[in-house]
C-alpha cells in the first residue's frame, strides 16, 4: 500500500472487505482512484459496487481493509475510521444516490444552501451571529447564493431555482443532486448510477458536466451501468464481480477483456472459470 | 364507520352500489352498537347484575349509519374526489392568498388593540392571555415538531421545568421574574439536550413513545418529590411579574399610585397579556429567523431526508439536539409565565392532556407554518370556550369540527411552505412535497 502513495492517488482501497453476517458482500477489494481523474467501478448486479461505495462514504463500517484518501496538501485520511457525517465534513467527500435523495419540499436553491452547511455554519457564529443579523454572515450568505447560482447554471437549472425539488424533472433532480454534492466543495466526487433512467440526450449532457467537473479539479469516482457514458468519459474503469475486483484498466483493456465479458454476458460457471483461469 | 365506504367509494357508482355501501356502514354500526347501546347493564339493589335491552335506540343509531352514508356517499360523488383542489374554487383561493398576505398583521394589530377594546372584559381578557399561552407553546413545538420533524408527545415536561423552575426560584431566593425567566428558558433547554441525547437514534413511533414516557417522569419526579416540589399540593405563593421591579398592586409604591392614576386589578391582567404577547412574538422572531439560518434549513432538510443530511456533512446529532434545546427553551418561558400568572402550580397542570392538546395545535395549523398555529391556538382553545354553551356535547361538537377540518385540509390550516430564501421570486410550495418527517 504505501509503495503507490504517490502523489497523484487521491483514493487508496486496499484489501476492502465487508461481510453482512455471514455473507460477503466486498472480498479483499483494492484499487486506486487517481486525482482529477474519473474513476468507474462497473460490474453486474449485486457484484457489491454500492456496498464499496457505503464503505467508501461512511455509511458502512468496513469489516477489514484501509481506505485513504490523500488531499492536495499531502493531508492523508483514513476513511475507514471515520464514520457518518465526518467524511463529507472532513475529508470532503461528497456522494450521489442510486434513487434521488434530494429534499423535496425544498427548493433548488434551498437544496443548494443546505449543502454549503458547515461553511454557513461558521459563518453564522454557530447561529449567535447570524441571528443578529452580523454583516459576516450576510456576506457569507451572498457569497453561498452566488455558488449555489453558479452551480445551478451549469446543471442548467437556473430557470427552476426556485421552484420545489421534488416538482423538477428526473433528470433534472439527477443533475440537482450532482450540483448539491458539488457545493460542498468536495475533493472526491462519488456518483452512484447518475445516468440511470436518463435518455441518450440527457446522458451526453451528463457526460459533458462530469467531464468540466472533473477539468476544474475534483476526482470522481463513478458506479455506472450505462456503458456509453462510463466508456466515453472514465480515465480507469474498475470491474467487479461478486465482491472482487475481476479487471481494471483503461476502457478498451477493460472492453476486450475475457472475464468482464464473460461477467456481464454470464456464461455458465465452468466455462467462467476456464475464461478466469485462462486470464490470469 | 366511514372506512368501508371510503374503500367501496372509488370504482362504485349508481343506486345499486349507494344502498351496498350504505348497508355494509350500517351493519357495522349494528356489530358496534349492539352491545355499546343495545344492552344496558347495571348494578342492581343487592349488587348482583341486571341488564336490560334498548332495541329501539339501536335501530334509531342504525338508521342514522344508514341514511348518513347515503347522505355522504351523494356528497362525495357531488363534489368529486375529495382534495382541497376540487373543494375550493381557484377564485376563492386567489382571494385567500390575498387574505393570507395581510392576515398575519391584520391579527397582529387586532391583538395589540385587545386590551383597548375588551379593557372591562376580564373574562375575554384572561381567554386572551391562554390563547396567546398555547400560541407561545405551538410556535415553541412546532421548531421541533414542525421544523425538525421529530414528533415530541412530552412537550408538557418543559413547560413544567420551566414553570417549576420561576416558581421555586422566586419563592425559595426571592429572585424576580426577569432573573428567573432567562434561566426558566436554559434550564428547559437542558432538559430539552438531556432527553435529546438517548432518543437521537430513535425515529417515528419510537421517538413519540419514549418523548411520552419523559414527559410523564418529569411529572412523576414533580409529584414525589416532596421536600422540593411540595408534590401534589404544588407550590404556591408565587410572586407576580413586577414592571421592572414596580409592582402592579395597591400600595404606595406599585405602579398606579407612582403614575397618579387610579389603582385597578386589571392593570395586572393587561400587564400580563402584553408580556405573553411579547414573548410569543420573540419566540416567533427568532423562529422566523432561525429558519433563514444554516441551522433552521438543516433542521428543515433533516425533516426531508435525513441520509442525504450526514452525505452533506451535516452533523445530525448535534441538529436535532439544538432543535429540541431551542423548543424547549420556548416552552419553559413559557411556563415561567404560567407559574407567575397563575401564582399556583401543581403537577395536574402538566398532563400528557397538555401535550396532546399543544401537539394539535401545531398539526392543525400546518406544521411549519407560524400563521397557522397562531390561528389553530385560537380556533382550538378559543373554539373549546365557544363552544360552552353546549355543555355535555362540547367535546363531541369539538372532536366532529376537527375531523372535518382534518377531512378538508389534511395538511393543516396552512398547507403551504414558504422558501427560506429565493433568486427571483418566493413561490409556495405544496404540502405534498414537503415531508412530515420519520423521527
Amino acid at each position: 500500500m504505501s509503495g503507490d502513495k504517490t502523489g497523484d492517488k487521491i483514493l487508496g482501497v486496499d484489501r476492502l472487505t465487508m461481510r453482512f453476517g455471514g455473507i460477503v458482500a466486498v472480498q479483499d477489494l483494492s484499487f486506486a482512484a487517481e486525482r482529477t481523474k474519473i474513476t468507474a467501478l462497473i460490474g453486474p448486479n449485486g457484484a457489491g459496487k454500492t456496498t464499496v461505495f457505503n464503505c467508501i462514504t461512511g455509511f458502512y463500517k468496513p469489516t477489514g481493509g484501509t481506505i485513504r484518501l490523500t488531499h492536495d496538501d499531502g493531508r492523508v485520511i483514513a476513511l475507514e475510521r471515520l464514520n457518518d457525517f465526518r467524511i463529507a465534513k472532513q475529508a470532503k467527500v461528497a456522494r450521489t444516490f442510486q434513487n434521488i435523495r434530494l429534499f423535496p419540499g425544498m427548493t433548488a436553491l434551498e437544496n443548494l444552501m443546505v449543502a454549503q452547511h458547515n461553511a454557513l455554519m461558521r459563518a453564522s457564529g454557530f447561529t449567535l451571529l447570524g441571528l443578529v443579523g452580523a454583516p459576516v454572515y450576510r456576506d457569507a450568505e451572498k457569497h453561498a447564493i452566488d455558488l449555489a447560482t453558479d452551480w445551478l447554471r451549469r446543471v442548467n437549472l437556473l430557470d427552476r431555482a426556485d421552484d420545489a425539488a421534488g416538482n423538477l424533472a428526473y433528470g433534472d433532480q439527477r443533475r440537482l443532486e450532482i450540483a448539491r454534492a458539488m457545493c460542498t466543495e468536495p475533493a472526491l466526487l462519488c456518483l452512484d448510477e447518475p445516468a440511470a433512467g436518463l435518455n441518450a440526450r440527457e446522458s451526453a449532457a451528463l457526460s459533458e458536466l462530469l467531464l468540466s467537473i472533473r477539468n476544474d479539479g475534483t476526482s470522481i469516482l463513478l458506479i455506472e451501468h450505462d456503458m456509453s457514458v462510463v466508456m466515453e468519459i472514465s480515465d480507469h474503469i474498475v470491474v467487479m464481480d461478486h465482491g472482487v475486483k475481476i479487471a481494471q484498466g483503461t476502457p478498451r483493456e477493460v472492453r476486450d477483456d475475457p472475464k468482464v465479458i464473460a461477467a456481464y454476458l454470464g456464461t455458465d460457471e465452468e466455462e467462467a472459470a476456464a475464461v478466469m483461469e485462462g486470464g490470469t | 364507520m366511514t372506512a368501508p365506504s371510503t374503500n367501496t367509494a372509488k370504482p362504485a357508482t349508481g343506486i345499486p352500489a349507494l344502498f351496498k355501501t350504505a348497508f355494509i356502514n350500517a351493519l357495522v354500526a349494528l356489530v358496534l352498537f349492539s352491545l355499546m347501546v343495545g344492552i344496558r347493564t347495571e348494578a342492581g339493589s343487592d349488587g348482583q347484575l341486571t341488564y336490560w335491552t334498548r332495541f329501539g335506540e339501536l335501530a334509531s343509531l342504525v338508521g342514522i349509519v344508514f341514511g348518513g352514508s347515503i347522505v355522504m356517499e351523494l356528497l362525495r360523488q357531488w363534489i368529486g374526489p375529495t382534495g382541497t383542489e376540487k373543494l375550493v374554487p381557484p377564485a376563492i383561493r386567489s382571494g385567500m392568498s390575498f387574505v393570507g398576505r395581510y392576515l398575519a398583521p391584520a391579527l397582529l394589530i387586532f391583538t395589540l388593540l385587545v386590551p383597548v377594546i375588551f379593557y372591562n372584559q376580564r373574562y375575554i381578557l384572561d381567554l386572551a392571555i391562554l390563547v396567546l399561552t398555547y400560541v407561545m407553546l405551538g410556535w415553541g413545538l412546532n421548531v421541533v415538531v414542525g421544523l425538525a420533524g421529530l414528533l415530541d408527545l412530552g412537550y408538557v415536561a418543559f413547560y413544567a421545568v420551566g414553570a417549576y423552575s420561576y416558581a421555586l426560584l422566586a419563592t425559595n431566593f426571592g429572585w424576580s421574574f426577569w432573573v428567573c425567566l432567562p434561566l426558566a428558558g436554559i434550564l428547559a433547554a437542558f432538559w430539552g439536550v438531556l432527553l435529546g441525547f438517548p432518543v437521537l437514534r430513535l425515529r417515528g413511533d419510537y421517538l413519540a413513545i419514549v418523548t411520552l414516557a419523559f414527559g410523564e417522569i418529569i411529572r412523576l419526579v414533580i409529584i414525589n418529590w416532596q421536600s422540593l416540589t411540595g408534590g401534589p399540593n404544588g407550590v404556591s405563593g408565587i410572586p407576580r411579574p413586577t414592571f421592572f421591579g414596580i409592582p402592579l398592586d395597591n400600595s404606595d409604591d406599585g405602579l398606579a399610585a407612582k403614575l397618579g392614576i387610579e389603582y385597578s386589578s386589571t392593570h395586572r391582567i393587561i400587564f400580563l397579556f402584553y408580556l405573553i404577547l411579547a414573548l410569543a412574538l420573540l419566540t416567533n422572531w427568532v423562529t422566523i429567523r432561525l429558519r433563514r439560518l444554516p441551522i433552521g434549513r438543516a433542521w428543515e432538510a433533516l425533516r426531508e431526508d435525513e441520509v442525504a443530511c450526514r452525505a452533506l456533512g451535516i452533523n445530525t446529532t448535534t441538529t436535532k439536539l439544538t432543535a429540541f434545546a431551542t423548543g424547549a427553551m420556548f416552552g419553559g418561558f413559557a411556563g415561567a409565565f404560567f407559574a407567575t400568572r397563575q401564582g399556583f402550580i401543581s403537577p395536574e397542570s402538566f398532563t400528557f392532556q397538555e401535550s396532546a392538546l399543544v401537539l394539535a395545535i401545531v398539526v392543525l395549523g400546518g406544521m411549519g407554518s407560524q400563521l397557522g398555529v397562531a390561528l389553530a391556538a385560537l380556533a382550538m382553545i378559543g373554539g373549546f370556550e365557544l363552544f360552552r354553551g353546549l355543555e355535555g356535547y362540547r367535546m363531541l361538537v369539538f372532536g366532529m369540527a376537527m375531523v372535518l377540518i382534518m377531512i378538508w385540509r389534511p395538511r393543516g390550516l396552512i398547507g403551504h411552505r414558504a422558501p427560506t430564501v429565493y433568486l427571483t421570486k418566493a413561490q409556495a410550495i405544496s404540502s405534498d412535497l414537503v415531508k412530515e418527517g420519520h423521527g
